[in-house]
């Protein structure tokens, strides 16, 4: 448990300080936001897998970098019949059984070919620069629908949140892959709309649209709260209309919940567009993603496994570093947590 | 309490409803172009496009179809566009594998998830807690796709411990049907025990600043006591009801990505395989089936809440 002499673990900790008459180590009026930059430094694990998260972003979005100046090879080149050299010796880029070659460690090739011999770390680097894209643009899409819906049906009650939480209730009740592929299923091709079928974009609204239930639901419990609240009333004595509370009021109060879930839909997204690529209803080929390149390795089992390893430790080490850091975020910005801070 | 039970069981044959109407207008509705030149192939002529187009019924209003879509799902006579099966009596024979794999899998997650959510509530802030708490986290990142390949690959292919995916009924080799079931229990759990063991853990610790356990304490129980019948009584509550849900989820065919990884054959599976055919038919009624289940125990959750708890009728 957290004791007093760690200052800046906990809020509990600023007053307790205060009413024993100690010197008080942390100035007055520090906000919330600065208390929890001030938990989250001491988290080292989170802080690292932050780090790690980054890392695997910069290069994904280098990419094109890699492909032109190391692996001198795009993502969809093929190369069935080429050869390339291993320790010396010429190898064949897929053996004439269909196998292709391994990890070779060497700038063409770093990480082995599949099994049209293209490079599995170039497509690595574009695959998870597509699989993080879908990853942010579905969280975009669920947090602002989310806190749209949660608000207006928190602030509006009534009839307005009725039909709200109806509708947000039956996309609750599909499973989470299934609403997916249905969604993906019959968009991936045609599209609908402004959306192009075959676009990356397909995937990263289904992905978006399936996961706002799980924002909106909890915003809105949050703004029933919060419209209770004397600022509130204050607002409304001033006269300000109902999109400006909404907006001024209540909008800056659920900062700490958006950072909070953040983390967590964006790492649910990237597993979800996974699962759905590998079942085919995700992202369509030729253009790769972690999800249906460990669909394409599997298919080669047992012959050349590490197109099943590379894309697999890529998406679980890029999952996790979200994940873990989303924790430690969730910990620092609520003073609750009262254990495991103190370290 | 009872009239609550009522009002409960309509609100969910309403749900139910829209869940139907809804899953037919994504799949039956959206996706562009004439399903019948899709089902016709390319070398169909006019008349055989119309031919195919009265025989399903393309050309009647969406709600007409609707109707009759759904009429053939209930009575058992709907059948796959492109594959030619009939769905329901498919959906019969993986139901016995959805069905095992769901309930080991239950089993164990949950019992895994108590005793790793505790041991991590109890050790919370020391060492094992942080370790747990890295397991969980990778636990939830871990596709059960990926997942399922490593095992497959390393206890499978290399070690030869397990075999390599497959189904065999119980009734025809109990220890056949136990070896092919473990590496898929396994890796359908470890999702849910990461997520189930961070619940737990913070219910617990929050139950602990509860008033009656301070009574609980003070009135000399030892700590074991205080936690098994004043604490985990009471933290299990969200958890059970969790795992009915995502129980009734597995068994409807959710587990899709373990089945298909798995080569199982089940419901899950049946949706899986028609995806890449675009065959929309078994991918309905699997989805059908899951929501249906997944309404269901909801429903029947809340009934089973209220009755134990008079508080919640009010809400």
């Amino acid at each position: 448990m957290a004791t007093s002499s760690a200052p800046g673990t906990d809020l509990s900790t600023e007053i307790s300080d205060a009413l024993l008459g100690e010197a008080v180590e942390l100035p007055p009026g520090l906000g919330p936001w600065r208390l929890a930059w001030r938990r989250l430094r001491r988290n080292r694990v989170a802080l690292f897998f932050g780090g790690v998260f980054l890392l695997i972003l910069v290069l994904c979005l280098l990419a094109p970098v890699y492909a032109k100046h190391i692996a001198h090879q795009g993502p969809a080149a093929e190369n069935i019949t080429g050869t390339v050299k291993v320790g010396g010796k010429a190898k064949d880029v897929v053996s004439t059984t269909g196998i292709p070659v391994g990890p070779t460690w060497h700038s063409r090739y770093f990480l082995g070919a599949d099994e049209n011999g293209r490079d599995v770390a170039v497509r690595l680097l574009y695959g998870g620069r597509n699989s993080l894209e879908i990853g942010f643009v579905a969280t975009a899409i669920t947090i602002f629908f989310g806190l749209l819906v949660g608000v207006l049906a928190g602030y509006f009650r009534g009839i307005t949140d009725g039909i709200i939480t109806r509708v947000l209730d039956v996309i609750w009740a599909f499973p989470a892959v299934l609403l997916g592929v249905t969604l993906g299923v019959s968009l991936a091709l045609g599209g609908i709309g402004p959306l192009h079928g075959n676009t990356l974009m397909v995937p990263a609204v289904v992905v978006g649209v399936v996961y706002i239930p799980y924002v909106g639901k909890p915003v809105r419990g949050q703004v029933l709260g919060l419209r209770e609240r004397e600022f509130i009333d204050a607002a409304r004595q001033q006269g300000l209309s109902h999109a400006r509370i909404m907006f001024s009021e209540i909008l800056p109060n659920l900062g700490s919940t958006i950072v909070v879930f953040v983390p967590l839909i964006l790492a649910n997204a990237i597993l979800l567009e996974a699962g759905l690529s590998y079942l085919g209803a995700g992202v369509q080929p030729p253009n790769p993603s972690w999800g249906t390149m460990i669909a394409d390795g599997i298919r080669t089992i047992p012959a050349a496994f590490h197109n099943v390893l590379v894309p697999g430790i890529m998406l679980v080490l890029a999952v996790m570093s979200i994940n873990v850091f989303g924790d430690g975020l969730r910990d620092a910005l609520d003073p609750r947590s009262k254990v495991r801070i103190a370290r | 309490m009872l009239a609550f039970a009522i009002r409960r069981l309509l609100s969910m044959i309403a749900v139910m409803f829209v869940v139907s109407v809804l899953t037919f207008l994504l799949l039956a509705a959206i996706p562009n172009g004439d399903p019948a030149l899709r089902l016709a192939g390319r070398l169909a002529t006019a008349d055989q496009i119309h031919e195919i187009r009265v025989k399903y019924g393309f050309d009647k209003p969406i709600y007409v179809q609707y109707v009759r879509t759904m009429k053939n799902i209930f009575t058992g006579q709907a059948y796959s566009y492109t594959q030619g099966f009939n769905v329901t009596s498919e959906i019969k024979q993986g139901l016995p594998a959805t069905v095992s794999l769901a309930l080991g899998a239950g089993v164990l997650w949950l019992f895994a998830s108590i005793l790793v959510g505790t041991l991590a509530a109890i050790k919370a802030g020391k060492y094992t807690d942080r370790v747990l708490t890295v397991l969980a986290m990778m636990g939830v990142s871990f596709p059960p796709f990926f997942l399922g390949a490593v095992l497959i690959y390393f206890l499978g292919y290399k070690a030869n411990i397990f075999p390599l995916g497959g189904y065999v009924k119980l009734t025809s080799n109990p220890a056949q049907w136990f070896t092919h079931l473990i590496l898929p229990w396994v890796t359908l759990s470890v999702l849910f025990i990461g997520f189930y063991s961070r619940v737990l853990r913070s219910t617990i610790l929050e139950t602990q600043s509860q008033d009656y356990v301070r009574t609980a304490q003070a009135k000399g129980l030892s700590s074991r006591q205080v936690l098994i019948r004043h604490i985990l009584r009471n933290s299990l509550i969200p958890i059970i009801a969790l795992w009915g849900l995502d129980l009734a989820q597995v068994i409807g065919g959710g587990a899709i990505l373990t089945e298909s990884v798995y080569n199982l054959h089940g419901v899950g599976q049946l949706a899986a395989d028609s995806i890449a055919k675009l065959d929309i038919i078994p991918i309905l009624a699997v989805v059908l089936l899951t929501a249906f289940a997944v309404v269901l125990i909801a429903a029947l959750t809340d009934i089973m809440y209220a009755f134990l708890d008079p508080r919640i009728r009010l809400t």
